[in-house]
């Protein structure tokens, strides 16, 4: 297998990539169930660490599946259809809106919260809501749906399709549902990932946008290592970690089973 | 069905002329193909008649006695048949053929029955369950046809049905969705470019250049008596052959011609077939190339009129290129017809 010095080189780079990225991660997950960080492994191993950030913090994880959740739902119901009608009618137009959408990327999250805060920040019910992090959220997972959609779309003769559908008498509603849905289906799932995993791992926005009582995951994240101890912050990383690894792998796998439907 | 046409016509946004006032009709269960080059308005008469594309105000659209002008394609009970077959890829063949049923909302063990019969009779069986990803191109072709014919369309309308496919394949289809067709008793409209096809499938032709019907007629009558220049070489390749016509001989390069009628005024045309080597002929000709294509040859003479001429000749030889001929053509070989409004 080393047949070459080089190939040994090329060998001793990665795994020392590797461990320089994971080495922390590790450290960091041990910390959260070792007894006295300061004292080092040998002060024993725990799982109390996650009980108490389990008991500090489940707010905040089931604030965050919630947002993830309805993040989705909102990007579903508004992202799927506004890429369907990109795709129908390719133009100047469309291209300038599909840009449009897509702006919230190319401004600082924090921006965006504070022209968030500006506007709405006097409507005292909705200030304190979740639901005004929602709003933020959807600013900025939206263009990953409607582009994930969009590009399956594209890739195929929707509107001969569609014209094949109607011939046979289906309704513009019955051909949305039984033609469109059903091949964009692979693009909606990777972009329904990939929305659920950014609205979890979200923190600048909502940094910005939350109150003591509307706390997310990742803020809850900043909020112990600012205030708790050590091996709490720790434990608080191991439970993140648990959450989003999943949700990214089968991100990664949705979304190279889209990017196989549209060769 | 039959299918009546009044003043039909297309203008594109951009001001493109796609289709001049056109009336067409229809006999029940007649197939008649719209043949052209492409841009002649052939696929956009086809899309008005489908209800892909709205005609002008004015136009008159009859099935029978109903004017559907006004309905949009999916109440308008047609079959429709893309060049691309347009077949849904999320469904099996099974669930594309019971398409058109399903939207009409029959009972389910009708919707079977029919699907079954369609799919018996389009010789589909081995490929039912299968999705129409895994299909072949005839195959595709095949499920279009079903997919169209199965919700008992008031007429079929087929758009370049055979292009998508491998010319091997295309003559073999050809004979078989002209045998299917027949089979299915149904008033068809199909469109193509390409001549063989319209001949070998259709009952009557219309041949379309630029925007507007220029001749529709029998197989026969199109190749035999052509109207228009245009029609003349669209339909058989007839070659013009230029010269003066006086009184009852055409004057070439290379010597006079009798024909069988005075013609003064007219334009000549004839065909490579009509064209015959014969030592005692009329005309005098240079060989400039010679190919062999098994059953003929195919030799391209200058020397006669202003292109080249081209003649097909059958027999064990054929003069080399270089050498002088002599040729003859019958009389009643020569068509004779006034010169087309427009340059075709």
């Amino acid at each position: 297998m080393l047949k070459s010095p080089a190939k040994l080189l090329q060998l001793l780079v990665t795994l020392a990539a590797c461990a320089f990225l994971l080495v922390p991660t590790l450290q960091s997950v041990l910390a959260g169930v070792t007894v006295n960080y300061f004292q080092g492994i040998s002060s024993g191993l725990t799982l109390s660490w996650i009980g108490e950030v389990w008991e500090l913090y489940s707010d905040s994880i089931f604030l965050s599946i919630r947002l993830a959740l309805a993040c989705l739902a909102v990007t579903l119901v508004l992202g799927v259809p506004a890429a369907y009608a990109l795709a129908r009618n390719p133009g100047r137009a469309s291209r300038i809106l599909e840009e449009f959408i897509s702006l919230p990327l190319a401004i600082p999250g924090l921006a965006l919260a504070l022209a968030l805060l500006q506007l709405y920040g006097s409507v005292r019910g909705f200030r304190v809501n979740w639901t005004f992090i929602l709003v933020g959220h959807v600013l900025y997972t939206l263009p990953f749906m409607v582009r994930s959609v969009l590009s399956v779309l594209a890739a195929i003769d929707l509107k001969t399709l569609e014209e094949g559908a109607a011939s046979l008498g289906a309704s513009p509603a019955r051909r949305f549902v039984d033609i469109v849905v059903p091949n964009a289906l692979p693009g909606i799932l990777a972009g329904a990932l990939t929305v659920v995993t950014l609205s979890i791992g979200e923190f600048n926005l909502t940094w910005m946008l939350h109150t003591p009582l509307t706390k997310t995951l990742p803020v809850g994240l900043a909020d112990s290592y600012a205030s708790m101890r050590l091996e709490i912050a720790s434990a608080y990383t191991l439970v993140f970690f648990v959450m989003i690894v999943p949700l990214l792998m089968a991100m990664q796998w949705a979304s190279a089973r889209a990017q196989r439907i549209m060769q | 069905m039959t299918l009546v046409l009044k003043n039909v016509a297309k203008t594109f946004p951009g001001g493109t002329r796609a289709l001049l006032p056109t009336d067409l009709q229809i006999g029940q269960g007649e197939i008649v193909s719209l043949l052209g080059p492409s841009g002649c308005g052939k696929s956009t008469l086809l899309r008005i008649i489908a209800g892909l594309e709205t005609a002008e105000p004015g136009a008159e659209i009859r099935f029978d006695d109903e004017d559907v002008a006004a309905l949009p394609v999916e109440r308008r009970k047609v079959g429709m048949v893309f060049q691309s077959y347009a077949l849904f890829p999320n469904m099996s063949v099974r669930r594309n053929i019971g398409y058109g049923l399903k939207m009409q909302k029959l009972p389910k063990h009708e919707i079977d029955a029919r699907v079954d019969e369609v799919i018996a009779l389009c010789r589909l069986e081995p490929y039912a369950t299968r999705a129409v990803t895994a299909l072949s191109g005839g195959q595709r072709q095949r499920v279009a046809l079903a997919r169209a014919f199965a919700p008992r369309p008031r007429i079929l309308l087929l758009d370049e049905p055979l292009s998508a496919l491998d010319a091997s394949l295309r003559n073999q289809l050809r004979d078989e969705l002209a045998e299917l067709l027949r089979q299915f008793r149904i008033t068809a409209i199909f469109v193509t470019h390409d001549q063989d096809e319209a001949m070998a499938i259709a009952d009557r032709v219309a041949v379309m250049s630029q925007g507007e019907v220029a001749q529709i007629g029998t197989p026969e009558a199109l190749y035999r008596n052509p109207a228009t220049p245009f029609v003349a070489r669209f339909v058989g390749h007839a070659m013009p052959l230029a010269g003066r016509i006086d009184k009852d001989r055409l004057h070439l390069q290379g010597g006079a011609l009798p024909l069988a009628t005075a013609s003064d005024g007219l334009q000549a045309f004839v065909r490579a077939e009509d064209v015959c080597i014969d030592p005692n002929g009329p005309l005098e000709a240079r060989v400039e190339t010679v190919t062999f294509l098994g059953t003929h040859y195919r030799i391209a003479l200058s020397g006669v009129t202003e292109d080249s001429l081209y003649a097909l000749h059958r027999g064990a030889s054929a003069p080399g290129p270089g050498e002088t001929i002599r040729i003859a053509i019958a009389p009643e070989a020569v068509i004779t017809l006034s010169a087309d409004q427009k340059a075709a």
